[in-house]
């Protein structure tokens, strides 16, 4: 006869509500968890998602995840010539916000190395990849954008044409991916206005200079677009990224291009770990302090509310001793209680979660292993959970059922 | 070759504090019991009756003196010989003032642990149990709570409970206390069926002397002090089922 399943049975409504109370705290333990998991999850999707061997960023930055990285369009031609490397191309990222229904808008804005990178490897579960260069976009379903929608960035209006799933930045903004010029557009867009005062001043400092006054077609150029000034650098690239030869010397590669001076190279794992020891790490830290305190409340509860029902019981256990049972029939009531509730407690806030966790805002990724290895605490909790209520029964005396 | 005592206590002594605070709660306690045999323990408040039975029920030790239970020798002064808590689940059954009952087990499940703590398999202690309850006639109340039982149901699921695992001693501490006089009796007359039935030695402390006449031996207690007030402790074993 399992004794703790009869007193569970005779207090089920108490037992009920603890193991739910419970539950709910260790569902919020899975909570966090997830979160931590989702935001590792998110921020690796870019850069797992195209496909890099190789990053080539500005000199001495840690790339465009880190911190801003800028470098000239014309580097993906230099490093497509690197023995070792099958294909280079332009990797342009960078986050902006609109409005769209008087509510902010935030879009990772990813540029694709058009035409080798339509978007054809990206997660669609609506529309297509892109089909041109320019006024297309492929927008992840959770930015709410519908397929068709056309959305004004800048001076241009782009359609969605595809929609994608499971896109986030780290920074948990829906990622829309663009061709690369159509990125560069959008994040190096500047008002007309803005656009005619610098026109004005290169032809005032044109006109400054003795070039500028005896060459009439100077102060024309100067005074015109600025596609057209070959002294001008065209738009920067935020990275480079390139695939590698099967069998290349990843060394030989890494050395080659590290030793110019205007670039730095990573293999794409080390990108993965800078990006995640900066932007990911501090957040990863807190919620693991997080989850460890809620740990600790729920052991500290759970102990207490053990030790709570086993001072309802120290009279039947006085009973029980008196009648002879073993030590072990006695344990075995308290450590058993603890555990079902543990067990329960687990399922319920798994069961909870699982309806949960969806309505968040952002994506809470609860796996397999992190949830075996949550089981494992919740066991090891509810063990040390009964120790109190254990102690406690060891030292009735079978005279208390006789008092 | 003569079948052994189910008690026999010599000497027991038992002291509480020590110097100037020293209490003899019970001095040079013997007594001797028979298979079968019902013996009352009378005696007023504080008379060292609770102590005499907390030291043969093998729960608190004497300060001098020994118990020997069905022939052989458990509590030697405080010495113990053995494990204690499982010679009291094996060969002691205990009855109290108030019921006792386990409050999250019903009355059958109440008896079944009893069995199920000596080794019993579930289905086995289970039908002792309602075996037991039957004979008590307790039977159709088998699978209620203690709280939906009258005191009297309930001091009978705790004498099937105390014959559960067969012992060769009930002892049993004002069972009737909660009770009036004619449930009282009843369950005296039930002790005395038990022991007469069962051949387990039976010793009630009661301060019920009306129904006396039930025993077959009486014990008088006072200032700790035990003498033998009626019937022949030790001697021939009284004629089981006799009628009485």
């Amino acid at each position: 006869m399992n004794l703790a399943v009869r007193d569970i049975r005779h207090s089920m409504g108490r037992f009920v509500l603890t193991t739910v109370g419970v539950g709910m705290l260790l569902m919020v333990v899975m909570g966090m968890g997830g979160i931590y998991r989702g935001l590792v999850d998110d921020a690796l999707v870019v850069t797992r998602g195209v496909g890099a061997d190789v990053w080539v960023v500005q000199r001495d930055t840690r790339g465009p995840f880190a911190e801003v990285s800028r470098l000239p369009r014309s580097l993906v031609d230099r490093v497509a010539t690197v023995p070792g490397v099958a294909a280079a191309r332009e990797f342009v990222y960078h986050t902006i916000q609109r409005e769209r229904g008087g509510r902010p808008l935030r879009i990772a804005v990813l540029g694709l190395g058009w035409p080798t990178d339509k978007g054809e490897g990206l997660p669609l579960v609506a529309g297509r990849p892109l089909a041109q260069n320019h006024f297309e976009m492929l927008a992840d379903e959770s930015l709410g954008l519908a397929l068709g929608e056309r959305l004004r960035l800048g001076k241009e209006t782009y359609t969605v044409v595809g929609l994608t799933r499971a896109m986030i930045s780290s920074g948990g903004d829906g990622i829309a991916c663009f061709t690369s010029r159509d990125a560069q557009a959008i994040q190096f867009d500047e008002p007309g206005e803005s656009v005619r005062l610098e026109r004005r001043a290169r032809r005032a400092r044109a006109e400054g200079i003795d070039f500028g006054r005896t060459q009439p077609g100077v102060l024309e150029r100067a005074s015109g677009s600025s596609r057209h000034l070959a002294a001008l650098p065209g738009p920067a690239i935020s990275a480079v990224i390139a695939r590698l030869t099967p069998g290349a010397d990843v060394d030989a590669v890494l050395r080659a291009v590290g030793g110019w001076g205007d670039a730095t190279i990573y293999t794409g794992a080390q990108q993965e770990d800078l990006l995640l020891k900066g932007s990911v790490d501090r957040a990863r830290r807190q919620i693991l302090l997080f989850r460890v305190l809620l740990t600790i409340i729920s052991a500290v509860i759970m102990a207490l509310i053990i030790y709570t029902l086993t001072l309802d019981k120290l009279h039947p256990i006085a009973l029980l001793k008196l009648i002879g049972a073993p030590n072990r029939t006695i344990v075995g009531l308290i450590l058993q209680q603890s555990l079902i509730m543990g067990v329960l407690a687990f399922g319920v806030g798994w069961l909870i979660g699982l309806r949960l966790f969806p309505l968040f805002p952002r994506r809470v990724l609860v796996t397999n292993d992190d949830l075996l290895r949550l089981g494992g605490i919740v066991l090891l909790i509810s063990v040390l959970a009964s120790l109190l209520g254990i102690w406690k029964a060891m030292r009735v005396s079978p005279n208390e059922a006789i008092g | 070759m003569t079948e052994p005592l189910a008690l026999e206590t010599s000497g027991l002594t038992r002291v509480y504090g020590k110097g100037h605070t020293e209490v003899v709660a019970m001095r040079d306690a013997s007594m001797r019991v028979r298979r079968g045999e019902i013996v009352a323990l009378l005696g007023p408040s504080g008379a060292g009756k609770s102590t005499f039975l907390l030291c043969v029920g093998l729960i608190n030790p004497p300060t001098r003196g020994s118990v020997t239970i069905g022939g052989r020798l458990v509590q030697d002064g405080p010495r113990s010989l053995g494990d204690l808590r499982r010679f009291r689940r094996e060969n002691i059954g205990f009855v109290f003032q108030k019921s006792n009952l386990i409050p999250f087990l019903s009355a059958v499940e109440n008896v079944q642990v009893v069995g199920e703590l000596v080794g019993k398999p579930p289905s086995a202690a289970r039908r002792r149990a309602m075996e037991l309850l039957g004979e008590l006639g307790v039977g159709p109340r088998a699978l209620n709570m203690p709280t939906q039982l009258s005191g009297g149901e309930q001091q009978r699921v705790t004498v099937a409970r105390a014959l559960a695992n067969q012992p060769s001693l009930i002892l049993a501490d004002e069972p009737t206390a909660a009770l009036d006089s004619v449930r009282g009796r009843q369950v005296m007359q039930l002790f005395r069926d038990v022991a007469h039935e069962h051949g387990t030695a039976v010793i009630v402390v009661t301060h019920d002397h009306r129904a006396l006449d039930v025993f077959d031996t009486v014990y008088e207690m006072e200032d700790g002090a035990l003498r033998l007030a009626t019937g022949a402790a030790g001697g021939p074993a009284p004629a089981l089922a006799s009628g009485r």
